[in-house]
């Protein structure tokens, strides 16, 4: 065999390489700008020290809510070793904002089963959109190591269909919906 | 080329950093498979959750940091001494590098084994543990520099005296190792330093952690590369000659060496993908240079692939794949070769799924990710750690192994335990089961079906563990076999390459290229947490309780 041959060969496996990797790179390039599948990017602040006294995120105004035009927020606080609420509530089909962050250290957020995934950091909030399909129940555990009681930290997703779906006339929900 | 001894007065050098590599590998083991049967809920003894994590804590120090630097550098000296052919330029030096890192191993280790030091080997801040767990990791990167300093070092003093010739291909692909180590550490080093520590200290009561993070996955992910070239440099120099025959190209190493240098450094954000403190912009750019990383790796498969063929033709294989049954399997550096290129295959899938920044939500912080490192670290690159420590041993020594059997059961028992141990845990990602937790509630319905594929993967973990006792028997055995001479020869090219470009022959254009990506990939995501309002967290103290 002579250099001659062996470079003709690497070369042509550099292009096959070089065109793998292309294709790659489209279809991922293309599904995160056209079907808008992007991580939880949004670079918010937020003070961990005063959480209690800030108003989205004060005790009472946790959990689900249903907005005006129809669509649901819920707020969730991540702390050692809990979420809070513990259950949270949503409607089948429709687009949910979730909004999460910690007064305290790193947490993880996973409803299991779905592409809801996010960490929770203090000092940021952390927002993920999406939407519910199938009515049950998710698993929902803390999934970063956030001190001893890290293996104690899971809550629940509850889907609800819209036909059974409860709300109080500030728009809030909670998991003690009859079903 | 003529064969070198290692000689030099770098033996036991060599293999000081070997063996404590090797006996902190063997504690560590023993440590992850008892952290299987605590999470098969089997409850071993000493479950709590302060063992459990203390207990990770430990292991992901010692697979993560100790093992393998004093590997890397215990594997730098060797090469530098044997493909050069001449003494270290500093023999003391190295001797203060190990025992800097001999002090940090212990600084380090002794608050974790306390329960002070619980935050995992990757920090986490606000938590904060005892100081001595930081200073000792710092030791343990300051003793590392002296290596990088020495194989920088001992390459110039070479490229003097033999001008024009191109660097022996093992040492350029070391040297190409140390200036990536050189630039990993440095995000560690400043979070360590200008964070963790001083906070640890009480000199400050607060942790920006959204820089902290960011500093941190700078490191995470070439510290993967760091760990993985000594595996690539076996694959080019020392595979080929294993098997009979010759390198293929010498220039594809080069360019491999060089390219995973510059593609691994600037895409650490993709362990930041599901993070709040980065904008997607950054996260898609760092996604598109991660998927760069491939190609070096490509490369190396076809080169590899290539030298083995011929060799494959020469025994006697026909056909498309008839080559590959004829390779000479028998021997562990062959063998290793095989499985090592298994692992990777099922580790690079899925790592591309974690690489593509849509579909990491489905996996992020699951089992699936200690299923993907597990299978490229702890299967591909260990397993060629353990062949060629078999390479290396006996020339240090001077003895032949007594028998290849043990060697042959070593690997491949080793190859099956990352199998059966991850195949499992990526099926219990994709249920949704999150990492790093000691204990599950099984009796809860919703989760009880994970049990039996934990205790699957648990026996893999045990299967595993065997593998790499026996290893360290193996070694040990050595010491009785018949004598063997100290030569060590590297697979030669086909074409030996006559003069190769300034480019491919020494690192300048790759440190200025590495410059330019570094601004690029991490200028704004780091530069922005000194002009947007952020808000450091308050640190929690895990060694006084707090
Ligand atoms: C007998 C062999 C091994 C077993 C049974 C084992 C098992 C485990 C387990 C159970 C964990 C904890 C996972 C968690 O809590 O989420 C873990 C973590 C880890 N393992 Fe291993 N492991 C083994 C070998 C290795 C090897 C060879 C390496 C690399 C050289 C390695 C590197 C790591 C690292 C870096 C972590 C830390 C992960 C983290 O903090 O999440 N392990 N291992
Ligand atoms: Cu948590
Ligand atoms: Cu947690």
């Amino acid at each position: 065999m002579n250099e001659q041959d062996i470079q003709k060969t690497e070369r042509r496996w550099a292009a096959i390489v070089i065109v793998a990797v292309a294709i790659m790179l489209a279809v991922t390039g293309v599904s995160s700008f056209v079907m808008a599948m992007h991580p939880p990017s949004h670079v918010e602040t937020t003070d961990p020290t005063t959480l209690g006294a800030n108003k989205e995120f004060a005790e009472n105004n946790l959990g689900a809510s249903v907005n005006p035009d129809g669509s649901v927020t819920v707020r969730i606080i991540a702390a050692q070793f809990a979420f809070v609420p513990r259950c949270i509530p949503v409607p089948q089909g429709k687009p949910v904002t979730i909004r999460v962050t910690s007064p305290d250290v790193i947490h993880g957020f996973l409803i299991a089963g779905t592409n809801a995934n996010t960490m929770v950091v203090p000092g940021y909030v952390s927002e993920i959109h999406t939407v519910f399909n199938e009515a049950g129940d998710h698993l929902m555990p803390c999934h970063e190591f956030c001190g001893l009681g890290h293996s104690e930290m899971w809550s629940l997703v509850r889907v609800i269909p819209q036909s059974e779906w409860r709300n109080d006339e500030n728009g809030r929900a909670s998991c003690d919906i009859p079903r | 080329m003529e064969g070198r001894a290692v000689t030099y007065r770098a033996d036991r050098l060599i293999l000081a950093h070997f063996g404590v590599a090797f006996a902190t590998f063997a504690v560590a083991i023993i440590l992850g498979a008892w952290q299987m049967t605590v999470r098969s809920g089997l409850n071993p003894v000493f479950t709590s959750p302060e063992a459990y994590f203390a207990s990770v804590t430990a292991h992901g120090t010692i697979m993560g940091y100790v093992m393998p630097t004093l590997f890397v550098m215990g594997f730098g000296y060797f090469v530098a001494v044997t493909s050069l052919d001449r003494p270290l330029p500093n023999t003391r030096l190295a001797w203060i590098g190990f025992w800097l890192i001999m002090a940090g191993v212990v600084m380090a280790m002794a608050p974790v084994l306390a329960g002070k030091a619980t935050v995992l080997y990757t920090f986490y801040p606000p938590l904060t543990g005892s100081v001595f767990y930081y200073l000792g990791l710092v030791l343990v990167v300051v003793g590392s520099w002296f290596w990088i300093a020495l194989m920088i070092w001992a390459m110039s003093d070479w490229k003097k005296d033999n001008p024009g010739k191109p660097v022996p291909l093992a040492m350029f692909g070391n040297v190409a190792n140390a200036f990536l180590w050189l630039w990993t550490t440095a995000g560690v080093a400043a979070e360590l330093l200008f964070q963790a520590i001083p906070a640890s200290l009480g000199w400050t009561q607060t942790i920006d952690i959204g820089l902290a993070r960011t500093l941190f996955a700078w490191t995470l992910h070439p510290i993967v590369y760091f760990w993985l070239l000594p595996a690539y440099i076996a694959f080019y120099t020392m595979a080929p000659r294993a098997a009979g025959g010759r390198l293929y190209s010498d220039m594809m190493g080069r360019l491999s060496f060089l390219l995973l240098v510059l593609y691994s450094l600037p895409v650490g954000m993709h362990h930041l993908f599901t993070d709040p403190e980065h904008g997607t912009g950054f996260k898609f750019l760092q996604m598109m240079l991660t998927a760069l990383v491939t190609v070096p790796t490509l490369l190396t498969i076809f080169t590899i692939g290539a030298s083995m063929e011929i060799v494959g033709r020469l025994r006697g294989g026909r056909g498309l794949f008839g080559w590959i049954g004829a390779l000479p399997w028998d021997r562990p550096m062959v063998l290793a070769t095989g499985l090592s290129f298994v692992l990777l295959g099922f580790g690079g899938f899925g790592g591309t799924i974690n690489m593509s920044y849509g579909m990491n939500a489905m996996i992020h912080n699951t089992s699936w990710v200690t299923a993907h490192f597990h299978l490229i670290y702890g299967g591909s690159v260990v397993t060629m750690y353990f062949a060629i420590a078999y390479e290396f041993w006996p020339k240090l020594v001077g003895r032949q192994p007594l028998s290849l059997k043990p060697i042959r059961l070593q690997l491949w028992l080793w190859a099956i335990g990352i199998v059966v141990t991850t195949f499992p845990w990526h099926v219990l990602g994709l249920f949704g089961e999150p990492r790093r937790v000691a204990t599950f509630d099984y009796a809860n319905p919703a989760i009880a079906f994970w049990q039996p594929w934990t205790i699957v993967s648990m026996i893999g973990g045990y299967i595993m563990l065997a593998g790499g006792l026996l290893f360290v028997w193996n070694l040990v055995t050595l010491y009785r076999g018949p004598e063997a001479d100290r030569q060590m020869h590297y697979a030669v090219a086909l074409h030996p390459p006559q003069r190769v470009p300034s480019a491919l022959n020494g690192f300048a254009l790759c440190n200025w290229l590495l410059l330019f990506l570094m601004l690029m990939a991490y200028g704004y995501p780091i530069g922005q947490f000194f002009f947007i309002k952020d808000y450091p967290a308050p640190i929690h103290r895990v060694d006084l309780g707090g």
